[in-house]
C-alpha cells in the first residue's frame, strides 16, 4: 500500500534531491584500528519520496545518514544535496542554510534530547539558531504550535525530557527537526526503540506530516515490514555497501540479490501457521567468488532496480528477476 | 500489484493497532504518565536536604560567610587598635582574651574569616573558570589541541604544589589577593581533567549530535548543550576545593608567606603558636583559630560529600 491520496511520484517529475556516489567512510583510516563502515554506497533519492535503506546492524546504514548530514568528514566519493557537493559546504551561513534544510530524527528518543533542558529550550533553540523569530514571546507561540503539530500538549513545553514516556521524547525529536521547517528529513531508526503500538502512532505521524509539509524522507530502518509500509523506494545495505537499490514493491516481489532474499526470509509473521513453516535462507557473501573487483558494482537490472554484481552476472539477475514476475503474476491472477 | 504474504499481515497490524490506539488514547498517548515530576536542580536538592549532616554544615557554612561580610559590624573591638590588657586571658568583653599588644583575638578571628572566605571562594572561582574551559576545548576538540592542554595539566600537576606557591608568593609579593589568584592558577588541572573525561563521554551523545545538525555553532554546543551537563561534578569538586584552599592559606600563613599581619587570618594568629610561651601558656590565642580551621575544612567537606551523594542518587535512579 502506498502512503495514501498520494501516488508514488511520477516518472517525469522525478528530481534527484540526494544524490551519493561511491560513498566511503573510514574510521581511523590508515591505522591499525581502521574501520570500514561504508565502502561503496550508491543511490539518489528523488523529491517528495521516502526512501527506505535497511540492512543488520553495522551494515553503515546510520553511518550513511551522519555522512549525509554531514556529522563529520567522509573519506571517499561524493554526496550532493540539491545539486550541490556537501563538502564545498564551508562557510558559516552556507551551513546554516544546509542544516536549515535537512534534519534529523535519532533512533533513542531519551538519548537525543539534553536532559539539561526543558522541552521549550530544545525546540525553541532550533528556531533561535536559524532566527526564525523575533523574540522569545514569538518563540514559545510557534513552541506550541510544533508541539500541537505532534500531538502533545502545550504544557510540556517547561517539563524536561525525563518527564515523558519513549513516545513523547521521539514526538519531541520530531517536532525540534520540524522547527526549521526542512526539505528533506533523516529518520535514523526512528521507530526501533520503541514499541509496536508507539511505532504505529510515530509512522502515522511521520506519514501526516509528510504530506501536511512536502517533505522527503530518508527512512533508516531494519525492521522490513515497517520500511515496506512507509517507503517508495528502497535500498538493502550489507557491510558498507549498497547490494540492491529498487521500488518498494519489486523488492518484495522480486528481491534478486542473495542478501536481500536471505532478509526477507527473516522477516517473522504474526501466523503460527505460516512461522513454523517459515525457512530462514542464510546469506553467505564467499557465494560471489568476486576474486577480482575491477567489473564489480552498482549495475541496472531494469529500469529503478539496481543491483550490486559483476558485470557478466548482469543478464543472469535479469533472467532471475522476469521468472519472479512470472511467478507473482501467476499466483495472484 | 499484487503483495507479499508476510509484509500483508503486517500492514494489517499497523492498521489495527492504529486502530485500536485510536479507540484507547483520543488525542494524546499516555498523557497520564507525565504528570508529576520536578526539575533535576530539585530532585538533588530534595535529596541533599534528607542529608543531616550537610544541612548542618550548610549552615555553618553559611554562618562563616555571613560572619565574613559583616565582620566590621559583629565584631566587638576595632581589628587592629590595641584596646585591652597585653597577653591576658579572657575577662570582662574580651570573650578570647587578648595577644600580646592588646588587641582582642575574638575580632582578629571574626576578621580572619574575611580572608578564609575570600581565598577559598576567590580561588575557586578563578580554577573553575580556567579548569572548565580548558576541560571542555580539550575534550571537544580533541586531537592536537587536546595532546598541547593535556600535556600542560600533567606539567603542573607533576609539580610540587606547595613549593611552586611558596616560591611564587615570594617573588609576587605576599598578600590577600596574590594568594588567592595563585592557588585559582595553580588548582585547575584536576578539574580540567575531570571535564575533559565527562566531555568526551557526552560528545558522542546523540542530543549533541542533534545540536550539530540542529545548526549551533560550536560555542553554543559546548556552553548550552554540554556544560550544563557537566555542572555537577564541577560544583562537587569546587566546593572541596574551598575547603584545599583554606587550608592551604592556612599553611602558607602560618609559614608566615601568604597574608601579612597586621591583616588577620586564621592562619597567622595561629602562627603565634610558633612561640613556645603561647603554646603552653596562652591557649586562648591559638587553640579557637585552630578550632575554626577544623570546623570550617570539616563542614565543607560534608557539604561536598553531601552534594556528591545527592546527585549520584540520580545517576543511579
Amino acid at each position: 500500500m502506498r502512503w495514501e491520496g498520494k501516488p508514488l511520484v511520477a516518472e517525469a517529475e522525478k528530481k534527484a534531491i540526494v544524490e551519493i556516489s561511491e560513498l566511503k567512510q573510514y574510521f581511523n583510516a590508515g591505522k591499525k584500528n581502521e574501520v570500514r563502515a561504508v565502502k561503496d554506497v550508491s543511490f539518489s533519492i528523488y523529491e517528495g519520496e521516502t526512501f527506505g535503506l535497511v540492512g543488520e546492524s553495522g551494515s553503515g546504514k546510520s553511518t550513511t545518514g551522519r555522512a549525509l548530514i554531514k556529522l563529520g568528514d567522509i573519506t571517499g566519493g561524493q554526496i550532493s544535496y540539491k545539486g550541490q557537493d556537501i563538502n564545498d559546504i564551508k562557510r558559516r551561513k552556507d551551513l546554516l542554510t544546509f542544516r536549515k534544510s535537512m534534519q534529523m530524527i535519532f533512533q533513542d528518543p531519551y538519548a537525543s534530547l539534553n536532559p539539561r533542558l526543558t522541552v521549550k529550550e530544545i525546540i525553541g533553540g532550533a528556531l533561535k539558531v536559524h532566527g526564525m523569530t523575533q523574540n522569545s514571546k514569538e518563540r514559545t507561540k510557534r513552541v506550541y504550535e510544533l508541539l500541537e503539530s505532534v500531538g502533545l500538549n502545550r504544557q510540556f513545553a517547561n517539563r524536561y525530557p525525563s518527564e515523558f514516556s519513549g513516545g513523547q521524547c521521539q514526538r519531541v525529536g520530531i517536532a525540534r527537526a520540524l522547527a526549521v521547517e526542512p526539505d528533506f528529513i533523516i529518520c535514523d531508526e526512528a521507530i526501533s526503540a520503541l514499541d509496536v503500538s508507539i511505532q504505529a502512532q510515530v509512522v502515522n505521524l511521520l506519514k501526516e506530516l509528510k504530506e501536511q509539509n512536502n517533505l522527503t524522507y530518508l527512512f533508516i530502518a531494519h525492521d522490513l515490514s515497517m520500511v515496506k509500509y512507509i517507503s517508495d523506494r528502497i535500498g538493502v545495505m550489507n557491510s558498507g555497501r549498497v547490494l540492491e537499490v529498487c521500488e518498494a514493491d519489486e523488492l518484495y516481489i522480486a528481491p534478486l540479490h542473495p542478501y536481500t532474499e536471505s532478509l526477507l526470509s527473516a522477516i517473522p509473521t504474526p501466523d503460527p501457521e505460516a512461522e513454523r513453516k517459515r525457512v530462514r535462507t542464510e546469506y553467505d557473501p564467499k557465494y560471489h567468488h568476486y576474486d577480482d573487483h575491477s567489473n564489480v558494482g552498482l549495475h541496472e537490472i531494469a529500469p529503478e532496480h539496481f543491483i550490486y554484481c559483476h558485470k557478466d552476472e548482469i543478464a543472469l539477475y535479469k533472467k532471475k528477476r522476469e521468472k519472479l514476475l512470472r511467478q507473482a503474476k501467476q499466483q495472484y491472477a | 500489484m499484487a503483495q507479499n504474504v508476510g509484509n500483508k499481515n503486517a500492514e494489517a497490524m499497523f492498521h489495527l493497532v492504529d486502530a485500536v490506539e485510536r479507540v484507547n488514547f483520543p488525542g494524546n498517548e499516555a498523557e497520564q504518565i507525565a504528570t508529576d515530576g520536578d526539575s533535576y536542580i530539585k530532585t538533588v536538592a530534595k535529596r541533599f536536604f534528607k542529608n543531616k549532616v550537610a544541612v548542618v554544615s550548610l549552615v555553618i557554612f553559611i554562618i562563616l560567610v555571613l560572619t565574613a561580610v559583616f565582620a566590621n559590624q559583629i565584631a566587638p573591638h576595632p581589628r587592629d587598635a590595641s584596646v585591652g590588657r597585653f597577653q591576658a586571658a579572657p575577662y570582662d568583653n574580651f570573650y578570647l582574651g587578648t595577644d600580646d599588644i592588646g588587641r582582642d583575638v575574638l575580632s582578629r578571628l571574626i576578621h580572619g574569616t574575611q580572608v578564609s572566605m575570600i581565598v577559598g571562594l576567590g580561588s575557586v572561582m578563578v580554577y573553575v573558570i580556567i579548569g572548565t574551559t580548558l576541560g571542555l576545548v580539550s575534550g571537544y576538540f580533541g586531537g592536537f589541541v587536546d595532546s598541547v592542554i593535556m600535556r600542560i595539566t600533567e606539567a603542573f600537576m607533576s609539580f610540587p604544589f606547595f613549593m611552586v606557591i611558596l616560591t611564587l608568593v615570594s617573588l609576587l609579593g605576599s598578600g590577600l589577593w596574590v594568594v588567592t589568584i595563585v592557588l585559582g592558577v595553580l588548582s585547575w588541572p584536576p578539574l580540567c581533567r575531570l571535564v575533559r573525561g565527562q566531555v568526551l563521554t557526552l560528545k558522542k551523545q546523540d542530543f549533541v549530535l542533534a545540536a550539530v545538525a540542529t545548526g549551533y555553532s560550536t560555542p553554543g554546543i559546548l556552553f548550552i548543550h554540554i556544560l550544563p551537563n557537566v555542572l555537577s561534578p564541577i560544583l562537587v569538586n569546587a566546593t572541596f576545593g574551598i575547603a584545599t584552599a583554606i587550608l592551604t592559606e592556612a599553611s602558607l600563613s602560618f609559614l608566615g608567606v601568604g597574608v601579612q599581619r597586621p591583616r588577620p587570618s586564621w592562619g597567622n594568629i595561629l602562627s603565634e603558636a610558633q612561640s613556645l610561651r603561647v603554646l603552653a601558656y596562652e591557649p586562648w590565642r591559638w587553640i579557637p583559630a585552630g578550632i575554626l580551621i577544623f570546623v570550617a575544612v570539616l563542614a565543607i567537606n560534608f557539604i561536598g560529600d553531601g552534594l556528591r551523594q545527592a546527585i549520584e542518587g540520580e545517576n543511579k535512579a
